[in-house]
């Protein structure tokens, strides 16, 4: 085959879309290769039973960038995001809290436990934009490397530091502590009642194989905080027809500027001659040549599958054998005849956002001690999402799509992650018995269940060790040393081979933020 | 002091805000619930159900009925096949307009007649030598506008009517829920959606059954502030907001031409004389004074101007509409705009308003008014087409 590109992107995640928009846009010759047959990697919507269109992984808009849904004209190419506004946890014997956009109603909500808490939330909040000014420097620009001097690393530097500092309520101070604390630490300097507090704090431990009270995990959380908060962006919602559409518009806009996307084509090895890489082999023999080899797939897989540890030096390699992935999430979906009947709340208002089973810190910290040990939680924190409410196209009328996204299911279990298959049908029960504790006669409303776990994510989806963030987001392993120290700048020790997936800063989430650096950066390389 | 619509007893239970404005004389909802956000994405995901009926209303009956629109209005009326309905405006002698409205042709001598203001005696003056009686039926007909993709399908379940054939722009009489009604293919959202008229006395049917069909398929009622922002991101005009009808101006500049506001295309001057047909003819060849433009205001500007105060960017929570001015780029003020959006579905920040011609190419680089913190500024604005926001399904 003598097809020749100027750069071909491994991987149709929503990363690599977006960087081959980007390249295409600048007049670059674009490949996408795509392993499954739909595009959008983990962010992908599927038709799983006639009539219900499931997000099958990922199924929430938080960090997705306005300026990429703006500058690829998006919204033209099928991109819609409706936004959710509630945020409810229930309990099993009461009404639960919920959280509303109107604050007065939510103020009168969390009285019910605490007036305390409901006349600081307010403050919380104002202070976390705050915090989240600065959470957007860093999402939005190539993270900085400390151990540089050159004048404009410095300058980036100060740019974060300024922006951090400019914050009131003492919020230097609260940047130091943030790196050490865990999210429940830090939660507790602000509230007192376990229901306010716990599923704030699972923002903390979401894609980690850590607990609410792990150290660290309070950087964590306000990495994740900031979509919450992003204010006129309204970015905290769901897409139409299901997170693949987010995929789908932006492969339409790639398209739009010239790139060819092929689906079925899952790459075999990139070909490296003289410690550059020229193109891909493809698994069914094919090779395609292109000036710059992009891989969207996380470093594992690029580094220690696609390019080979011979073509790279030993210490390299080792740390990315040392990057941590330890899935520990799985999903399960459903298809129901009818909404969930939450204890004394009637109506459906309360359905329009998020609910999270996470009626306790002691309940989260719990269901984490399972994993420790290698198993999945008897009673895992879930969080619900009612799609259909809102998106109707994704359900036939009156019925409705429920996403269940469920920590821990840790990939390695004590009897091995390859048991993971036999022990898919427990899970799924658990979850669904999970559930019904809070939902009088939800097991009786279910038409239908797909239930994936970490080891599916890996052997379907292309995930290692199921991490839903190609990589833990933890504090070791974000900014600067995404994916290993020295190399977060999606440049990697093989020439004219880059990375724009989640597993490069700034991490993972449908933020796209990754893909579009990524191109950013190449560009300015004139490399290509 | 305001009175009820048709469809209060319903509509007042719903608005459990309590947030009412006073609309051409009847109470109506701005929104539902404390925001209109949801009821705004309603009408773009699923459904929302608008109570419109504070629309004035004419039936204009009688042998001469198609005759006399056409003489009123800038459209040739005589040309509208049964069950059509179209949009237009009518003007004064000087070709200023006076209003803007769709006209259905509901029987061979039979139009229904749209106005954003009371018409009936500007009609009356222009009626001698035609033979036509005008009704005003504003308060006898309840209209609703069902506006959103899952539209179609609610009404599917409600009508003996064959939907297929209302097509965008058609209007048909049909059973709705039992009651007797006439559906079109229209309305102000730019999305798939219908509006309906009844009668007052089966509004009420009509509007619970609805609701009730309708909550398979996302329905949601909807007040006008989230009608507002779909109008501007469909990029409709408003009399009152973005134009003065010439009735109302003091000042010969506040008057506005259909070229003017960018209604052009409705104006059919191949035809027998109509009022303002003249005037029109004339600036037509001359040329006009301006134009009727979409603004796409520059995000990061607005983004870094509030940043340089270490604040996030502050915008209206709704649509505004209060005149902002434009100025060229060298800072002179050319125009202004008259009512904008930040446009929750195309994440950009729009404006409408008007410009000098020579300033209205789309692609014009031009300044607009932004206040943070209290202080005055200009971002930059650039000129783009327009509606902003047209999906396809708009059409279908
Ligand atoms: C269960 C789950 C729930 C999540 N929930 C959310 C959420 O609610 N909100 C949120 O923001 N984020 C969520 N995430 C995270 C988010 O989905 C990911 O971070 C993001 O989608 C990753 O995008 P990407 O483009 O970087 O990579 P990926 O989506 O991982 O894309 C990599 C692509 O490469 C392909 N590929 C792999 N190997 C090959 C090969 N050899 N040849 C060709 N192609 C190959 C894969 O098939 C895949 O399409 C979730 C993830 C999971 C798994």
């Amino acid at each position: 085959m003598g097809s020749s590109y100027d750069a071909v992107i491994v991987g149709a995640g929503h990363n690599g879309l977006i960087c081959a928009a980007y390249l295409a846009k600048a007049g670059r010759k674009v490949l996408v290769l795509e392993r499954r047959h739909v595009v959008g990697g983990a962010a992908v919507s599927e038709e799983v039973f006639p009539g219900f269109t499931f997000s099958v992984l990922s199924y929430v808009v938080s960090l997705f960038r306005p300026s990429i849904i703006r500058e690829l004209d998006l919204p033209r190419h099928g991109l819609e995001i409706i936004p959710l506004e509630t945020a409810f946890t229930p309990q099993r014997d009461g009404p639960g809290l919920c959280r509303w956009p109107d604050a007065s109603e939510s103020r009168r909500e969390i009285s019910r436990f605490s007036q305390k808490d409901a006349e600081i939330y307010p403050e919380f909040s104002a202070t976390m934009t705050q915090v989240s000014r600065f959470a957007k420097n860093i999402i939005d620009s190539q993270a900085p490397d400390p151990s540089s001097l050159r004048p404009q690393e410095l300058m980036a530097l100060l740019r974060l530091g300024r922006s951090f500092r400019a914050g009131e309520h003492g919020s230097l101070d609260l940047q130091a502590k943030l790196f050490t604390m865990s999210a429940v630490d830090f939660l507790d300097r602000w509230f007192e009642s376990d229901v306010l507090k716990a599923p704030m704090s699972v923002s903390g431990i979401i894609g980690t194989y850590l607990g609410v009270r792990s150290p660290g995990t309070a950087y964590v959380l306000l990495h994740h905080y900031m979509g919450e908060i992003d204010g006129a962006f309204r970015s905290w919602g769901l897409s139409k027809g299901g997170t693949g559409g987010i995929s789908l518009a932006c492969a339409r806009a790639a398209e739009a500027h010239g790139a060819t996307i092929r689906t079925e084509a899952s790459v075999e090895s990139i070909l490296i001659k003289g410690g550059k890489a020229h193109g891909v082999v493809l698994e069914n023999g094919d090779e395609i040549q292109a000036r710059t080899v992009i891989s969207c797939c996380d470093p594992r897989r690029t580094f220690l599958g696609l390019v080979g540890e011979e073509s790279l030096e030993g210490d390299f390699v080792q740390r990315i054998n040392r990057y941590k992935f330890r899935g520990s999430s799985g999903k399960v979906n459903l298809a129901v005849d009818r909404l969930p009947q939450f204890r004394e709340r009637s109506g459906s208002a309360h359905l329009r956002g998020d609910v999270a089973i996470a009626p306790s810190i002691d309940y989260l910290e719990r269901a984490y001690d399972e994993a420790k040990y290698g198993e999945f939680s008897r009673r895992p924190y879930i969080n619900v999402v009612v799609p259909s409410l809102m998106d109707p196209s994704v359900a036939p009328p009156g019925k409705h799509v429920i996403s269940c996204f469920v920590q821990y299911a840790p990939y390695h279990l004590k009897e091995g992650p390859e048991k993971w298959p036999e022990k898919r049908e427990a899970f799924g029960d658990t979850v669904v018995d999970t559930l019904a504790e809070y939902c009088p006669g939800f097991k009786e409303s279910i038409l239908h269940r797909q239930v994936i776990t970490p080891w599916d994510m890996e052997h379907e989806f292309g995930l290692s060790e199921g991490n839903i963030f190609q990589g833990e987001l933890s504090l070791e392993q974000l900014l600067f040393q995404r994916p290993a120290a020295g190399w977060s700048r999606y440049r990697t020790p093989i020439q004219h081979l880059w990375m724009c997936g989640s597993g490069t800063h700034p991490g993972g989430g449908i933020m796209g933020a990754s893909g579009q650096l990524a191109a950013r950066s190449i560009l300015e390389s004139r490399q290509l | 002091m305001p009175i009820p619509t048709p469809f209060h007893s319903r509509t007042s239970r719903l608005c459990t805000s309590m947030q009412w404005k006073e609309w051409a004389g009847y109470y109506s909802v701005c929104s539902y619930g404390t925001s209109h956000d949801p009821e705004y994405f309603a009408i773009r995901h699923a459904a929302g159900l608008i109570d419109v009926s504070p629309l004035f209303k004419y039936e204009v009956r009688g042998p001469d009925a198609a005759s006399f629109l056409s003489r009123v209005t800038v459209k040739d009326v005589r040309k509208l096949k049964m069950g059509r309905v179209t949009y237009l405006c009518w003007c004064d002698d000087h070709g200023k307009v006076v209003d803007d409205g769709t006209v259905s042709r509901l029987g061979d001598e039979h139009f229904r007649v749209t106005a954003a203001e009371p018409s009936l005696s500007w009609f009356d003056r222009l009626r001698r030598g035609y033979d036509v009686e005008i009704e005003d039926s504003s308060a006898r007909i309840g209209v609703l506008a069902l506006q959103g993709p899952t539209s179609r399908d609610i009404l599917a379940q409600l009508t003996d009517a064959e939907l297929g054939e209302i097509k965008f722009f058609a209007t048909r009489r049909c059973r709705l829920a039992g009651v007797d009604a006439w559906i079109s293919r229209t309305g102000y959202t730019g999305d798939l959606g219908y509006e309906i008229w009844v009668d007052a006395a089966g509004a009420e049917t009509v509007y619970d059954a609805l609701i009730e069909e309708g909550r398979a398929y996302g329905i949601m009622p909807a007040g006008l502030d989230a009608l507002d922002t779909s109008r501007i991101e469909a990029s409709f005009i408003m009399n009152g907001v973005d134009y003065y009808s010439a009735h109302h101006c003091l000042i010969e500049d506040r008057k506005s031409s259909p070229y003017e506001l960018g209604l052009g295309w409705t104006v059919q001057l191949d035809r027998e004389p109509f009022v303002g047909h003249a005037a029109l003819k004339r600036e037509l060849e001359t040329g006009s004074r301006r134009r009727f433009v979409g603004l796409d205001i520059d995000w990061e500007e607005v983004e870094s101007l509030f940043d340089r105060y270490g604040l996030p960017p502050e915008l209206p929570t709704s649509a505004w509409r209060d005149s902002r001015p434009i100025y060229d780029s060298s800072g002179d003020w050319i125009g202004q705009a008259s009512s904008g959006v930040w446009s929750p579905t195309l994440k950009k920040n729009f404006a409408l308003g008007q410009v000098p011609r020579e300033h209205s190419q789309p692609g014009e680089k031009l300044l607009f008014e932004v206040t943070a913190e209290y202080r005055r500024h200009k971002v930059s604005a650039t000129v783009v087409e327009t509606p902003f926001f047209n999906p396809e399904r708009k059409r279908s």
